[in-house]
């Protein structure tokens, strides 16, 4: 009986400490989502999305940096996501039993894990400084390094998700394998793979580190990829530092449009997880 | 069992109706391990072949040897013969698409694609023929009435074939099977994951479906051997113990261990 009563207390003592390690996590987040929105939701207002970056002192917006944002995000994406796709196609689909694919899976974990701002450099290594100048390609290029470790490991896992018994039953009708993992594997990991792509945006969008090696930061709207362009995460990196109060306050509301665009996708991808889970 | 006698045995069943598949010195290997031993066996033309069998028998390795689906995993090897329409369907240069449209299967678990009623019939026609809409629609409702599903989807063939019951995803998958127009039909246990309605109209469709297809069925029901299948091969271990008509496998057997599996005694 002593035994298990000790047992009990050896219980309690745990879910104590687990439910102190929750809290104690979630309230950090919730300090900083809070601190987030008593800053920067103050500064919400038309003229941010219509206006440029301003010099200290005087009224502005965000607009090109926000349009940067996508421009950059978008082309990083265009870049990596297909290659994402494709290298993890053929690890969970050709490759499957492969010496290939056990050797690039280990690249891909050490890949993801790889820290952005060594990717920056790298991309400036070889395109900045061969181009002679900062562009809104070199930028997209280092996203693009960024999104593929993360949409070929999700590719990889959705696409083993896909029951072997359907793949079998494809292929009993004759299909050939391009057509079995294109028209079935592909549409029965369908959710799976949008949420990958989507976690992929979520974690290049707030990337700063690459980006102020590569694309830089530029004042004034620009869509020209072969130049210098504008994006949230630098701005906000610059203006933050910077001494000016009026800065400041645009870099707290760039922050605020970051976290819940993230915020907003982190969501989308978990409903489409569930419901790729629940088919 | 006695080569002669089974060669015999072999030749009296195939002179009752054209031999479809030869089976001849048939072993497979997964990895280093035989899971076929020497197997000799024909399976004739529009006729059903029921193969019984304790579980690891090779049974169910056997029928996949016949569509090749084999082929899909590596370290996995068949030796011997086996010649469909006299052509040795093991050569490596065989085109796998085309003996799988010629062999079909249906497995042990329905398996609609995630496309819609229509589209999981309609989706392995096209992949042979190229057809008018109306005609590929005539081919969808010609295939869904032939496995007596048409009257209960009708009116949804747009619905998702995952949104049917256990049996009419089984009879979907028939359906999808025999719009290709194979020559052979293969069925792993169809039945073991269905109810007992379900389960007789699988079995009604397999006694209609012989007069245009040649088929082998691996079951694990005695019961449903006897009652669908014209010849049976017991299996155990690898081997094939015994083939013969079914009435005659099930009523008097020759060998004993066939004899003590039809009886329950083990297996």
């Amino acid at each position: 009986m002593a035994k298990y009563r000790a047992r009990r207390r050896v219980d309690a003592a745990a879910k104590i400490l687990c439910v102190a390690a929750t809290i104690f996590g979630l309230g950090w987040l919730t300090l900083i989502l809070a601190a987030l929105v008593w800053n920067g939701f103050g500064g919400l207002s038309l003229a941010v999305f219509t206006q440029m970056t301003p010099p200290p002192g005087s009224n502005g917006g965000l607009l090109n940096a926000i349009v940067g944002s996508l421009i950059i995000t978008a082309l990083g994406l265009a870049i990596g996501a297909p290659i994402g796709i494709l290298a993890g196609t053929y690890m969970a689909e050709y490759g499957r039993y492969s010496r290939l694919t056990f050797f690039v899976r280990f690249i891909n974990d050490i890949l993801l894990s790889a820290p952005s701002v060594v990717v920056g450099l790298f991309v400036y290594q070889i395109m900045v400084t061969r181009m002679g100048h900062f562009s809104a390609v070199a930028g997209g290029v280092a996203l693009a390094i960024i999104v593929i470790p993360v949409v070929v490991r999700t590719t990889e896992d959705m696409l083993l998700l896909v029951p072997g018994s359907l793949r079998e039953a494809a292929a009993a009708l004759g299909m050939p394998r391009a057509a079995v993992i294109r028209h079935v594997a592909y549409r029965a990991a369908r959710a799976g793979l949008l949420t990958g792509i989507l976690l992929a945006i979520a974690r290049i969008s707030g990337e700063t580190a690459p980006l102020l090696f590569t694309a830089l930061n530029n004042q004034f709207f620009s869509a020209n990829l072969d130049a210098p362009m504008s994006s949230l995460p630098a701005v906000i990196f610059q203006f933050a530092l910077s001494p000016y109060k009026d800065w400041q306050h645009l870099a707290w509301t760039g922050a605020l449009l970051i976290t819940f665009a993230v915020l907003a996708m982190s969501i989308a991808a978990r409903v489409l997880a569930a419901r790729a889970v629940n088919k | 069992m006695n080569e002669m006698a089974q060669t015999a045995r072999t030749n009296a069943v195939q002179n009752a109706s054209r031999e479809k598949i030869a089976v001849r010195g048939l072993s497979f290997y997964y990895g280093g391990s035989r899971a076929l031993k020497d197997i000799n066996l024909s399976f004739s033309e529009n006729k059903v072949t029921a193969l019984i069998g304790p579980s690891g028998c090779g049974k169910s390795t056997f029928l996949r040897v016949l569509n090749r689906m084999y082929d899909l995993y590596p370290n996995q090897r068949a030796e011997g013969e086996v010649l469909l329409d006299g052509e040795n369907i093991l050569d490596a240069k065989l085109d796998l698409n085309l003996l799988r449209s010629r062999v079909g299967m249906v497995f042990q678990k329905p398996t609609p694609f995630p496309m819609s009623i229509y589209d999981n019939i309609a989706f392995g026609i096209k992949l042979y023929e190229k057809l008018s809409k109306s005609e590929l629609d005539g081919r969808v409702e010609s295939a869904l009435r032939r496995s007596a599903l048409w009257d209960e989807v009708k009116d949804k063939l747009a619905a998702s074939g995952l949104s049917l019951s256990g049996g009419q995803q089984q009879r979907l998958c028939i359906a999808r099977t025999i719009a290709i127009k194979p020559e052979v039909i293969l069925f792993d246990e169809p039945c073991s994951a269905l109810d007992p309605i379900s389960t007789s109209k699988i079995e009604e469709l397999i006694d209609e479906l012989t007069d245009d297809y040649t088929i082998v069925i691996v079951t694990h029901s005695m019961q449903q051997a006897a009652r669908v299948s014209e010849y049976t091969a017991f299996m155990y271990l690898g081997e094939l113990i015994e083939f013969d008509d079914t009435s005659k496998v099930f009523t008097s057997p020759r060998e004993k261990r066939t004899q003590d599996y039809i009886t329950g005694r083990f297996g």
